[in-house]
């Protein structure tokens, strides 16, 4: 079985994923933070193939790719620094990112490689769900990979019941309307969105993002999914001064402390 | 054959590559866009404003001493005289029109050099509705005056500074402002550009231009058809309403110039179709400036309204079947051309326009044939930059 759903199968709340863009701050620092994250207690990671254009990204990410792209980031370098990341850890991977680079290096490709470096799964937000299932489905299964779905609380009913039935690991529940990093949550809007989710008959796991910073939102959004996912507020994180790894740990230790 | 198709495609390029965010704006529009646009009272509205606020009909304006200059028969397609100096406004009124009928309050736009910036605050002050332009802040130090412009006809201008400062980033900034306002916000494209089905609805609002060019041409001519169509393209919404009627009418030859900037062979150009390649920009699979990579690269001319790294859908595909010839026109073709129009004709055509004219300078015409040139808009914007280009 697929790593993420192992855990999903093992933890049913609180689980915590942490994303990153790869190739930020330094170039070389992506297996450190994926060795450090696992070490520190995070459940599922993220990482993000930075993009020119990250269109439902906020100005913290954006700046983070921004970086990654000057010290000279590529699909085929994250491949590269991926080669032996599954003998040093056994944490559930995503890769997160935009379409554009992802065909330009051959979807094929991207999948045989995202296999062989031990990859779990991917969220590529801007690839419509019907092209998906048409053209690309067969392909992604067939290398091991769970395509991860966005839902928003503007998602029609309908629709939640087409995504969940398209959803082999779990469901991405963005928060609010928002580009990442840009509003906290709200749990009156979580509350709503989670009713409209089981009148939808929703059957998938879930975990949240968008929004969320720290202790008191990760546990808030954890009432209403079996977890949730940080973004920005870990970039921040990475982009303090002092050790890469102290900072990591810090920030993942005041999340889950208990 | 060259309508967009049932999923949003012409060919393999258009449909929507929108994150899930969008989907239910994008899905509303997309179920109503036809319905609404093609009801009559629509029509009716859309057509008064055209003519009596817009101004149209414009001419279609027999040059003769250009014809002369050139031994063929031209005629100048004046969008340059619309309200607002362009043919922008013809899609604002379309779509400000279609947001009323969709109970929006609060609409958003892009703009690179400011016309479709001020085509928007136009149609909002006209509308009385809440208006926000993006736009690049390098954009904003080079185009001030059409920043005051805005200003004063009430819109607020947002700068764009992530990226490049450009047009680019100021749609990312207004597809970013629409994930974060879904429900009571209208994002008014200004080219036919993005995803289904904006590309094929700023086209049926541009149309007009060509379903003029057709009725007048024959008034004056008694002829059914033109010989060539001839217009520029950035993200290519003129030259989508001028060729739009002609489409299907294969003996009409339509030309479509590209901005080559500095030239195709260097770093400093905007000809997606000549240096690009397939791959997604702004919700749309088209042909776009990038890197290996799939990074977008920033483009350059010296036409701040063809500054774009990519194109319409539907230019790609009219390019891969050939019905339409796209040719490069360089920062310094398109200012000769600028200039002569100008001492010929005594018209200052913009400098997106200026592309389309340099045509005749790189395409020999046969003396009976008609040659339509859509001159898109008014060169006072440029006029700057033809002054400081004309001392050296």
């Amino acid at each position: 079985m697929n790593r993420i759903n192992q855990l999903l199968n093992n933890k049913k709340e609180n689980i915590l994923s942490v994303y990153f863009t790869a190739g930020y701050p330094e170039l070389e620092n992506t297996e450190t933070i994926i060795v450090e994250l696992e070490k520190a207690g995070v459940d599922l990671i993220e990482i993000g193939i930075p993009f020119s254009d990250p269109l439902a990204d906020g100005p913290v990410i954006q700046q983070s790719s921004e970086k990654a792209l000057a010290n000279g980031i590529t699909l085929s370098k994250i491949f590269e620094q991926l080669k032996n990341i599954r003998s040093k850890v056994s944490i559930p991977l995503i890769l997160m990112g935009y379409l554009n680079p992802v065909m330009q290096y051959g979807i094929e490709n991207f999948c045989r490689m995202a296999a062989q470096s031990g990859i779990d799964g991917t969220i590529l937000p801007d690839l419509p769900l019907d092209i998906y299932e048409k053209e690309y489905k067969e392909l992604f299964r067939a290398n091991g990979l769970s395509n991860i779905l966005l839902i928003t609380p503007q998602t029609a009913i309908e629709r939640l019941k087409i995504i969940d039935k398209a959803t082999d690991s779990f469901i991405y529940m963005v928060s609010s309307a928002s580009t990442t990093g840009t509003k906290g949550i709200s749990s009156d809007i979580l509350q709503t969105f989670t009713e409209k989710i089981h009148k939808a008959g929703v059957q998938s796991p879930r975990l949240i993002g968008f929004g969320i910073s720290d202790k008191e939102s990760f546990q808030n959004a954890c009432r209403f999914a079996n977890g949730a996912i940080i973004g920005t507020a870990f970039i921040k994180a990475l982009s303090k001064k002092g050790d890469i790894k102290e900072n990591i740990h810090q920030f993942v230790n005041k999340i889950i402390e208990s | 054959m060259y309508q967009v198709n049932e999923e949003g495609f012409y060919g393999q390029y258009g449909g929507a590559f929108i994150p899930e965010m969008l989907y239910p704006n994008v899905e509303e529009l997309r179920n109503n866009y036809l319905n609404i646009i093609e009801t009559e009272k629509f029509q009716k509205e859309f057509k008064q404003l055209l003519k009596d606020y817009v101004g149209r009909p414009n001419p279609l304006y027999y040059a003769k001493r250009l014809s002369e200059k050139y031994n063929c028969q031209i005629y100048l397609k004046r969008e340059d005289l619309n309200h607002t100096g362009s043919h922008k406004i013809n899609n604002t009124i379309g779509q400000i029109l279609l947001a009323k009928h969709l109970g929006k309050k609060r609409i958003i736009a892009e703009t690179g050099a400011g016309q479709h910036g001020v085509a928007t605050a136009t149609v909002c002050a006209l509308m009385d509705m809440q208006c926000v332009v993006y736009m690049g802040a390098v954009d904003m130090e080079r185009q001030a005056p059409n920043v005051e412009r805005m200003k004063m006809l009430g819109a607020e201008v947002r700068a764009a500074q992530s990226g490049s400062k450009t047009l680019k980033d100021a749609t990312n900034e207004a597809i970013r402002d629409w994930i974060n306002n879904p429900e009571d916000t209208y994002y008014l494209i200004g080219s036919v550009v993005g995803p289904h089905p904006y590309p094929d609805m700023v086209a049926r609002f541009q149309s007009v231009i060509s379903e003029e060019i057709k009725f007048q041409l024959n008034q004056q001519t008694g002829k059914k058809n033109p010989d060539y169509v001839i217009a520029c393209v950035g993200g290519g919404s003129n030259a989508m309403g001028a060729f739009y009627h002609f489409l299907e009418e294969k003996k009409v030859k339509l030309i479509a110039t590209e901005a080559a900037g500095m030239g195709i062979d260097t770093d400093e150009t905007a000809a997606s179709l000549k240096v690009g390649s397939p791959g997604i920009i702004h919700g749309s699979r088209t042909y776009l400036m990038q890197t290996p990579d799939g990074q977008i690269i920033e483009p350059y001319s010296i036409s701040a309204g063809l500054d774009y790294p990519g194109i319409g859908p539907v230019h790609a595909y009219l390019n891969d079947t050939k019905r339409v010839e796209y040719l490069s026109v360089t920062d310094d073709e398109a200012l000769q051309a600028g200039y002569m129009l100008t001492k010929t004709e005594g018209i200052i055509p913009a400098l997106e326009s200026a592309h389309a004219v340099a045509v005749l300078q790189k395409k020999i015409f046969k003396d009976n044939d008609i040659v339509v040139i859509n001159i898109s808009g008014r060169g006072d914007k440029d006029l700057a930059t033809y002054i400081k280009k004309m001392k050296k």
